[in-house]
């Protein structure tokens, strides 16, 4: 188990205050967070490339805050991959293991099948700069993982790859995590860390703001950062009232637009008001649901998004909504279309200020 | 901006002169040296002997002196501590004092009264009049070319790549070994050229200290004060010519394009 306590930096601009994290053997940790947070300072103190002024760093009991780079079994992959560029590839991944007194022969055995094993065995006598950034990605990930360390750091690693390689890498990273390796994998990608970590843990300014699993920090963001980090597009501001006529119903008055039920026993609050746009139904008229929540709106614009499509409704305020193309056919959601919007209390979340 | 004729040819003529200003007084002196002359000259022993000793003097300064200088190097390139300034000027004050006065500064420390003249002298190495006080000589005026351009190599190398390879579980000398000194390697080549072509060429320094094993320049010297510049010209057409080679060898050497640059 790693076990970060209480991680503080200070620079002249910037601040990493606090951090404390628990990450189990095994776990798949994503460090999300946007450019400048401070997601790679945390993955540098963690590999001993920084200082923290404060804190400590635990390593299945050992303190290792102040260990010497070379001897904390933590591998930290950069986002720019340093490959060193006068080895070959067989000689970049060899590198860790030159100094175990381990034979020459084994020593390009082992490296030899970490390289078939990442998919790159056809390349071993290339020179980093001839081969693409799928290929650098996968040396580097050997190399790595021949100084066999009990945590596995990556830095951005998807962030240059084009669509194609995303998802080969994705599996590959899948894999190395199969065989039982703790990965910490800094990213601001929240679907990139949703779809590969069974942990995350979202840093703002240098604070970690929420941690949990995936669909918690999806489901239950604890801010608005969050929530928007974690791709949340129908998020507005409001204040709130309790319903006259439902005790249990809250009514979310969005400034200079609508007012939105949901379920809570809330008032005299401000904060902000979520409506995940899966939940939303769209229809030509206004039909009588389940759903308390009815606008009605013009379509403003409609665009695909991934297999299906996503049109913007302006509301009162703009709501995004998912359909599919099929959906989008039938009823003819076009720009400039008179739509009605329907979604239950209970799809709407509030977070508080 | 060169695109603009006016500035080009401005530009070219400018730089025209400059190279002319280099090349004139050499091929000058080629050109009025006779052929016959040569093969005379190439068959002189006293200045093959002297040549012998010049490349082999100012190949120990490198040596030895150079051993010492790349670590320098990699701490001014690497470190920051107070006071760095001052010793980056220190490392290039040979370059700015008189050479003479070098030589004079450095008789004061290895003369045979002094500390380390006395000990050279118990181990059998005379330092004045003797070819060990001709390498410090050299290696005293030519090594600031050896640790500035080192210096500048290890700082061109990324220092991630340095942290890198600790993070691979690398020791402080592994690293740099395996990372820093082969990718700085075409600047300490291109230094250690310098340093030797440098040492190669050094009279003032050198006369103080050794007048007698004579070096070429001395040789020349000696020639041009004794018998003129007619009886001393083949003597320098062939050690430039001698030099112009190595150094155009070890110039193509350290400037073939490597992985690391």
């Amino acid at each position: 188990m790693l076990y970060i306590d209480n991680i503080s930096v200070r620079f002249q601009s910037f601040a990493l205050e606090g951090i404390s994290l628990e990450i189990q053997q095994g776990d798949y940790l994503a460090l999300l967070g946007v450019s400048g947070a401070g997601k790679t300072i945390l993955l540098e103190i963690l590999a001993g490339l920084q200082k923290p002024d404060s804190g400590r760093i635990l390593l299945e009991g050992r303190d290792i805050t102040n260990e010497k780079i070379q001897k904390r079994g933590i591998g930290l992959v950069y986002q720019d991959l340093s490959l060193f560029p006068h080895l070959r590839v067989i000689d970049n991944i060899a590198y860790p293991l030159r100094r175990k007194g381990i034979h020459i022969r084994e020593i390009r055995e082992t490296a030899s099948g970490l390289a078939s094993r990442m998919g790159v065995g056809h390349l071993l006598t290339r020179f980093p700069e001839t081969l693409s950034g799928g290929e650098a990605q996968r040396v580097a990930l050997a190399r790595t993982l021949a100084s066999e360390p009990e945590i596995l750091l990556l830095d951005e690693p998807l962030s240059k790859l084009d669509v194609k390689l995303k998802s080969e890498l994705r599996a590959l990273l899948a894999q190395i995590h199969k065989s039982g390796k703790t990965i910490i994998h800094v990213t601001h990608d929240f679907m990139e860390a949703a779809t590969l970590a069974n942990r995350v843990a979202v840093i703002e300014n240098g604070r970690l703001v929420q941690h949990g699993t995936p669909d918690e920090v999806l489901r239950h963001p604890q801010n608005e950062f969050v929530a928007r980090f974690s791709g949340i597009k129908n998020i507005f501001p409001c204040s709130v009232s309790r319903s006259a006529d439902d005790p249990g119903l809250c009514i979310a008055k969005v400034s200079e637009g609508p007012s939105i039920f949901f379920l809570g026993e809330r008032e005299n609050l401000k904060g902000y008001v979520m409506v995940p746009q899966e939940d939303i139904i769209v229809s030509e008229h206004s039909v009588e649901t389940s759903a308390v929540n009815r606008l009605n709106g013009v379509i403003k614009e409609a665009y695909l998004s991934g297999y299906g499509m996503e049109i913007v409704v302006d509301a009162g305020v703009e709501f995004v909504v998912s359909v599919s193309k099929s959906s989008r056919e039938k009823l003819r959601l076009e720009p400039g279309k008179k739509v009605w919007l329907g979604f239950k209390a209970s799809a709407v979340r509030f977070i508080d200020n | 901006m060169l695109r603009n004729w006016k500035t080009g040819l401005v530009f070219m003529f400018l730089s025209g002169l400059i190279l002319l200003f280099v090349i004139a007084p050499l091929a000058g002196m080629f050109l009025q040296t006779p052929l016959a002359q040569y093969s005379e000259t190439v068959s002189d022993q006293e200045l093959m002997r002297s040549i012998r000793l010049t490349l082999l003097c100012s190949l120990a300064g490198v040596l030895t002196f150079g051993i010492a200088a790349i670590p320098l190097s990699y701490v001014l390139a690497r470190k920051e501590f107070p006071g760095k300034g001052i010793i980056n000027g220190i490392v290039d004050l040979p370059v700015v004092i008189p050479h003479s006065a070098a030589g004079i500064a450095i008789l004061g420390i290895v003369s045979r009264g002094t500390i380390i003249g006395r000990a050279g002298e118990a181990a059998g190495i005379s330092f004045v009049g003797g070819v060990a006080g001709i390498v410090v000589a050299m290696a005293f005026v030519s090594i600031p070319f050896l640790v500035n351009a080192a210096r500048d190599g290890f700082a061109s190398v990324p220092e991630k790549l340095e942290k890198a390879a600790l993070n691979l579980g690398a020791s402080p000398w592994m690293v740099f070994f395996t990372i820093s000194l082969p990718l700085a390697r075409r600047q300490i080549l291109t230094g250690l050229t310098m340093m030797w072509a440098r040492g190669l060429s050094e009279f003032g320094a050198v006369v103080i200290i050794a007048y007698h094993p004579m070096v070429t320049p001395v040789l020349i010297w000696e020639r041009f004060a004794s018998f003129g510049l007619s009886y001393a010209r083949p003597a320098a057409a062939v050690f430039v010519a001698v030099c112009l080679l190595i150094f155009i060898t070890m110039r193509l050497l350290a400037g073939r394009p490597s992985r690391s640059n």
